[in-house]
């Protein structure tokens, strides 16, 4: 192996196109998936506003998305992947299938969050004449932003390693890079440097998250 | 000031309907503070939260100041659950916040101006001794200083009615005291009407005006503290006391074999101090044995009660009982 016969711009590109798929696709998956993981712990069973009809169909609509293998979700998402971010390659074609592969996930995680929470928290908001809005957005999401935060950098690891699967269909990144040097022109230092840099950076994430919880756990 | 009317509850399941209540029926005073004890189950706490509709009757009416508190929309039920305070077995407070803002929560809830907010705060928790703590968070307090913050969150908006739901009953023995005393207090500051849960007796004679006993979704006794402690009816409201070490039987076995009459001798206020005793033994020439016998205070009220066989006379006898209720003792003849 011969670290001089690496193209290191071409890495360097790479790998800041694999932090952007993941920046765009986490701040997405927060946009969408937080908003949904409320709903569906607000509209649960013996819940604030529970609904078992509007429950069921976005946890029918969650499981499915969940349970579409993530090669797969990306080629079928192609048609809707051009509408949505005008091409189906590159960082910007990368994003749409990260999210929408990302936010069911998160969205589970934030209601899984919502529901460990004592539930006398909740008592004591009613009890004190809190309507469901103020219960969520002064009480309840306070009270679970340490465990929210957690699920954001568990969120954003997955992300890193499915968005070097996008490079299977031409989505760019480190997994790309790794893909077609490595694999397809059997350059075995290009895939060890790609993997190195892979696991830096979710180590990186991990140190980072795992810090932050602990600067906001008031428990 | 609270009068409960018929409440029921019962909850359908396709197995079976059980009842929480079963029909309870009430009325609470204007500044008094009135327990609700009974076994876990019993349906206590579904009864206290029919008080700010936390739970829903099934059937039956909340009257609260005159006002029918079921008939209210959801916007009218709100505004009025803010003017009642609640606190809790576990305390309920937000973890990530700090005792102040705690404290500031509901007056946030109200529409109060920062400012304000801070400021009736302070009132409070210099009201339950806390003004030193304001910038702690809860989990830096012990389980009696969460308890005041809980209870002075209740307080911070002014309520006529504050709910104690099992306050004390996760914190030690020496906590629970001083906690109780603060809700005397208060009581009396502020002339607000508690009305609190519990399933210990020590509770009810410490604080309690009045009591009801609960069992099975059912009111079994109800009455003044000290009128339900020295002549509990009901088998559930003897049991209770018992656990809580007024035992109204234990003489039965001491008095085996034992010869003349037994009588239970109940005192209250200021002749629980009388020598009154000594006195009818010199007076009557009869002999007194105590088989059993508790004194001590219910709230602020002396009493004792003293199991005692009666050897003499019969003559003598036959006149004790009259010169006791002369001087105030009420004098009940028992059975071995």
């Amino acid at each position: 192996m011969n670290l001089g016969n690496i193209d290191w711009p071409l890495i360097g590109e790479a790998t800041v196109d694999t932090l952007l798929m993941t920046g765009f696709s986490l701040l997405f998956t927060v946009i969408i998936g937080l908003p949904l993981g409320i709903v569906l712990f607000l509209t649960s069973p013996r819940q604030m506003l529970s609904n078992t009809a509007i429950y069921q169909l976005l946890s029918f609509i969650v499981n499915v998305l969940r349970s579409v293998p993530f090669l797969i979700l990306l080629i079928v998402m192609i048609p809707l992947t051009r509408v949505l971010a005008g091409t189906s390659l590159g960082v910007e074609g990368a994003i749409p299938p990260l999210v929408a592969s990302a936010a069911p996930f998160f969205a589970r995680l934030v209601e899984n969050v919502l529901r460990e929470l004592d539930p006398g928290v909740s008592e004591a908001c009613r009890a004190m004449g809190a309507n469901s809005r103020q219960t969520v957005l002064l009480a309840l999401l306070p009270e679970a932003m340490t465990g929210i935060v957690a699920a954001v950098i568990v969120t954003a690891i997955a992300l890193v390693g499915y968005s070097a699967m996008s490079g299977v269909i031409g989505g760019g990144g480190l997994g790309d890079l790794a893909l077609r040097f490595g694999y397809q022109r059997y350059q075995t230092d290009v895939m060890i440097v790609t993997v190195v840099i892979l696991v830096i950076m979710v180590q990186v994430l991990q140190v980072f998250g795992d810090r932050l919880v602990v600067r906001l756990n008031r428990k | 000031m609270i009068v409960l009317e018929n409440l029921r509850k019962t909850y359908a399941s396709p197995e079976r309907v059980s009842h929480a209540l079963a029909g309870v029926s009430l009325r609470i005073e204007r500044g008094e503070i009135f327990g609700i004890i009974g076994r876990s189950g019993a349906g206590k706490s579904t009864l206290i939260r029919m008080l700010n509709l936390l739970e829903r009757p099934t059937e039956g009416r909340v009257i609260i100041a005159g006002r029918d508190i079921t008939a209210y929309g959801e916007a009218e039920l709100r505004a009025f659950r803010q003017s009642v305070g609640m606190v809790f077995q576990h305390f309920n407070l937000l973890s990530s916040r700090t005792v102040l803002d705690n404290v500031c929560f509901p007056l946030r809830l109200a529409g109060m101006s920062r400012r304000q907010q801070r400021e009736r705060a302070q009132e409070v928790l210099a009201l339950v001794g806390l003004s030193d703590h304001a910038d702690k968070y809860p989990r830096q307090l012990s389980g009696g200083q969460q308890q005041r913050v809980g209870i002075a969150r209740a307080l911070a908006s002014k309520p006529e009615l504050l709910l104690c739901d099992e306050a004390t009953s996760a914190l030690d023995p020496e906590t629970t005291q001083s906690i109780l005393r603060l809700l005397i207090d208060i009581n009396r500051r502020l002339g607000l009407t508690i009305v609190l849960i519990t399933h210990g007796m020590d509770v009810i004679r410490s604080v309690c005006d009045r009591v009801a006993v609960i069992d099975a979704g059912r009111i079994v006794e109800c009455g003044d503290v000290l009128d339900v402690f020295l002549h509990p009816r009901h088998a559930v409201t003897q049991s209770l006391l018992s656990e809580s070490g007024v035992d109204a039987e234990g003489w039965r076995e001491m008095a085996q074999g034992m010869e003349g009459t037994m009588l239970r001798l109940s005192f209250r206020g200021d002749t629980t101090l009388q020598p009154l005793l000594s006195r009818v033994s010199r007076e009557l020439g009869v002999d007194l044995s105590i088989l059993q016998g508790s004194v001590g205070r219910i709230k602020d009220t002396p009493y004792g009660q003293l199991v005692v066989a009666v050897q003499g006379a019969p003559e003598a006898c036959m006149r004790l009982p009259g010169l006791l209720k002369a001087d105030g003792v009420e004098c009940e003849e028992l059975r071995p």
